[in-house]
């Protein structure tokens, strides 16, 4: 059936399966780079776009129920020759290894940080509990987010 | 279409370049290593493509190689293109792993020394055309200059080849002359990795690609006994369904079609025979049929231990783990007729070549293996066998095909790090001097990297009824042959390594593993080194002496020794015998740890000292502090360098805290990452001083698994300190610190 997804400030009209995961959408339809298929269960974060000011597991997430909001994938947030603030955070940190990991981290971060700009240690570490960069490059990454946060 | 670098050339702007080969020609294969033209290729423009057979991974080695040519060839960082593991393109360097990249093109051949072969040839051009003496000539921003005359790179090559053989005697520059290498200059691929620009071989998408999805049996050594093709007839966007031997799977239009249509594909499977029972696995390993081997014997170890005044005796646990790569493995085949065009995220883009053409019964020589990077590669992943995987699904169907795994394809099915069990006994003199050393493991294992022809190393090859590498009991070993510590299997102390204890004996049982293993992140070296490295520090505290003080008594390598004694220094180690005064046995208690290693013998030398608190009442730790240091000659990247040791010292705790394969009695049960327990990116991270020898005489060194082969035995030994419980078994769980506590005297 015909989804109208506004991805990005573009609207999209795709006829998809109502049930079809947001993330196929996404990378597949809209061939878009950014939110990537890490679990497919919700918990690793490598799918994430924000939708309404929340970060959103887009694995978990029918196209159906978003269908009119506002979605945000990495891609809008900025571009590598004008990057979004965040963005430039984790390039500043050189806070990559593979790299994969990039879009769940930055985008959980930004949700969360957007509305918590003054969060504690603690309060970062609860926000990307359930966030996975199996390189392992927490130092940085964390350090990104506390640069972005100032 | 030939495919040809110079065309290449022309056609690409940039280091990722997707084209799909439909060729009718012959494809051109990879250029020979001792070929200047192999690695460097200068056009008119003067811009400069290297091209080498070591990829980036994500472990900062496209940086590192791109400062190398620059620096060699006096230009600047990004004067540089670098063009990397194309089986049409570049030079064969196997693969890429086992921290071999930095040492293969740094130090006296390959990349690095084709970098000063073309300079110097430059040079010889320029002296030529300006008539000017070479010694009279310097080079800067890729102009030759004698001072009143000048010529560019581009205008001496005009285009053409160099067609000079690699010179082993070209002078390569000193680090004291880098002004490129050597420097923390930033990773190119950060700009478009953060903004979603960058195209992983999860992004590789070719006109009229179709997307596969595998159906893997539901337990293991599992056999297809009948598929009902009926079960998925007329669903939508479905393709084809595919079976070939124990292999299953389909084809669709979409990536949700293809999820779809395997869920509900209806296979009956014939289950494998049961597995052992994971409660009692380790000791169950010592009673199979065992390939043993001899890595070094002194001959005089049971009479040394017999006459000692003291014999100390422990043994050490490892459970198999995984690489688990974050984003489950994905490829990108293109199989039409008798050629294919394959994207992989392989380690050896060579190998997948010969080994897809066994799979596909084509000719390796009509095989194009594309690298693309995928999801952090610590070992062999999936990364092969989703090869297979879209190579089969993509010749059944003549289209392009991508497939991607599901989590638990993933996970149920890679090729782990092996479990390990260690015994290790030490007999010490009435001085407390360690006289003798007795190392005996078991370790299991099953497949491997598919290598040039082993396509059943990995689930896909076996599936399609490909046989796994022989394995060949063998008792007792044989004689130890040439002195070999690649595997770190032989403790850093021995005389015959970079120690000073005159007898010792390591011995190793090789047996079958029901599940597929290959190598993790420091594969053996890690679990030997947690043993090892953990004994030492039973041995010092059996005679109440400091641990690192003891090591540095036990120890002959003057490298070895700075690198323990720097970690140390750093973490200001309060010099005393573990475990530290005065601690109490309930609430938390703190401790610190230290270990150090010369990583596979000769390859990185690395300290480590953790600083921590143990919970008494909950198990739990909490890590404070990591103090690594590392001398792997000179740096040729210094913030590369960093990343990856503290990338390393943090994959090693979550490794070391959490990290094991369950099964029960039929299949894996370790298969997401609730039942898989990776540390995540929110914890209490613990600060992390990298401590960075730069040795700029000598040969450059790996650095990709140095730290996170000591994390273990360096948390076991700050457990000790904190608390007087000695831990021996990986994963450490509060469960297991708990009993450790709870067993103490």
């Amino acid at each position: 059936m015909a989804i109208t997804l506004k991805v990005n400030g573009r609207t999209h009209t795709l006829d998809l399966d109502p049930a079809t995961p947001l993330l196929y959408a996404l990378s597949d339809d809209l061939q878009l780079n950014g939110p990537k298929f890490g679990c497919g269960l919700g918990q690793c974060g490598a799918c994430t776009v924000i939708v309404k000011g929340q970060a959103v597991r887009s694995c978990v997430t029918t196209v159906k129920s978003v269908e009119g909001s506002d979605i945000t994938t990495l891609e809008g947030l900025g571009t590598p020759e004008k990057p979004h603030p965040i963005q430039q955070a984790f390039v500043d940190e050189q806070a990559a290894q593979c790299g994969f990991c990039l879009n769940g981290v930055i985008m959980t971060a930004k949700a969360f940080l957007d509305k918590n700009p003054k969060a504690t240690e603690a309060e970062i570490q609860q926000a990307m509990s359930s966030v996975l960069c199996r390189c392992f490059t927490n130092v940085r990454m964390l350090r990104a987010m506390r640069r972005y946060a100032r | 279409m030939k495919v040809n670098r110079r065309d290449f050339l022309k056609a690409s702007g940039g280091l990722i370049v997707s084209f799909s080969l439909r060729a009718q020609g012959p494809l051109q294969g990879s250029p020979p290593l001792n070929q200047l033209d192999s690695w460097i290729a200068i056009a008119a423009d003067g811009s400069i493509t290297a091209y080498s057979g070591k990829e980036e991974l994500g472990q900062g080695i496209s940086t590192a190689q791109q400062q190398l040519v620059a620096e060699e060839l006096s230009v600047p960082f990004n004067r540089v293109k670098l063009v990397y593991c194309d089986t049409a393109l570049t030079p064969d360097q196997a693969h890429t792993s086992g921290s071999q990249s930095h040492p293969a093109n740094f130090n006296s051949d390959n990349l690095g020394q084709a970098g000063a072969t073309a300079r110097e040839a430059l040079f010889r051009m320029a002296s030529q055309k300006l008539g000017v003496p070479v010694d009279r000539l310097t080079a800067s921003n890729g102009v030759i200059s004698s001072g009143s005359q000048q010529v560019t790179y581009g205008q001496l090559v005009e285009g053409r080849k160099f067609s000079l053989a690699l010179d082993p005697k070209a002078k390569r520059k000193s680090p004291s002359q880098w002004t490129v290498l050597g420097k923390p200059i930033p990773r190119p691929d950060l700009p478009d990795l953060v903004t979603g620009r960058f195209e992983f071989v999860h992004n590789v998408r070719l006109p009229g690609m179709l997307h596969g999805r595998v159906v893997r049996p539901p337990s293991v050594g599992a056999t297809v006994a009948k598929i009902d093709e009926s079960s998925v007839a007329g669903m939508p966007g479905l393709v084809k369904v595919v079976v070939k031997k124990n292999f299953a799977g389909v084809v669709a239009e979409k990536p949700w079609q293809a999820i779809q249509a395997a869920g509900k594909l209806k296979v009956t499977w014939n289950p494998g025979p049961p597995l052992p029972d994971q409660a009692t696995f380790h000791d169950s390993l010592r009673k199979l049929p065992a390939r043993d081997t001899f890595m070094v014997d002194s001959g005089d170890i049971d009479a040394k231990l017999s006459g000692a005044a003291t014999v100390l005796k422990a043994t050490y646990l490892h459970p198999y783990q995984m690489h688990g790569s974050m984003g489950s493995s994905c490829a990108v085949a293109d199989v039409q007729g008798d050629r294919a065009t394959i994207y992989s995220a392989t380690q050896a883009v060579w190998y997948q070549k010969s080994t897809s053409a066994m799979i596909l019964g084509l000719k390796p020589e009509n095989i194009h293996v594309i690298f693309r990077r995928g999801s952090g590669c610590y070992g062999v992943n999936g990364a092969d066998t989703v090869t297979y995987d879209a190579a089969i699904l993509s010749q059944a169907v003549g289209k392009p095909v991508r497939v991607q795994l599901t989590r638990k394809d993933e996970m149920a099915f890679e090729n782990y790090g092996p479990a390990y069990v260690i015994d290790q006994r030490g007999a010490l003199d009435a001085q407390g001097n360690i006289v003798a050393w007795d190392h005996e493991s078991w370790s299991p294992g099953l497949g491997n990297r598919p290598g040039t022809n082993r396509p059943g190393n990995i689930i896909t090859g076996s599936l399609l009824g490909f046989p796994p590498a022989d394995f060949a009991p063998r008792s007792p070993a044989p004689p130890p042959g040439a002195f070999n510590n690649n595997s770190n299997g032989v403790p850093s102390y021995f005389a015959r390594g970079t120690g000073a204890v005159q007898s010792g004996r390591v011995l190793t049982h090789a047996v079958e593993s029901r599940f597929f293993t290959g190598p993790l992140r420091s594969p053996a070296r890690l679990q030997n080194t947690f043993a090892h490295e953990s004994f030492m520090d039973e041995l010092a505290a059996r005679v109440k002496a400091d641990p690192v003080e003891y090591r540095l008594r036990h120890l002959r390598d003057a490298r070895l020794k700075e690198v323990l004694s720097a970690a140390a220094k750093t973490a200001n180690w309060e010099t005393r015998p573990s475990p530290k005064p005065g601690n109490r046995r309930t609430g938390i208690a703190t401790g610190r740890g230290a270990a150090s290693v010369l990583y596979e013998g000769d390859n990185g030398y690395t300290a480590l000292v953790a600083e921590i608190e143990v919970n008494q009442e909950t198990g739990k730790i909490v890590v404070k502090r990591m103090v690594a240091a590392s001398d792997v000659g000179p740096i040729s990247n210094p913030d590369g360098l960093r990343n990856q040791v503290e990338g390393g010292a943090l994959q090693g705790l979550s490794r070391c805290l959490g990290e094991e394969v369950t099964w029960d009695n039929e299949k894996i049960t370790s298969v997401d990452w609730r039942t898989y327990h990776s540390l995540p990116l929110g914890f209490e991270v613990p600060k992390i001083d990298a401590v960075l020898i730069n040795r700029t005489e000598g040969e450059v060194m790996g650095a990709g698994e140095t730290s996170i082969t000591l994390v273990a035995a360096a948390i076991g030994n700050a457990i000790f300190d904190a608390t007087g419980a000695r831990i021996r078994q990986i994963p450490f769980t509060a469960e297991r610190i708990k009993a450790a506590l709870a067993a103490r005297a």
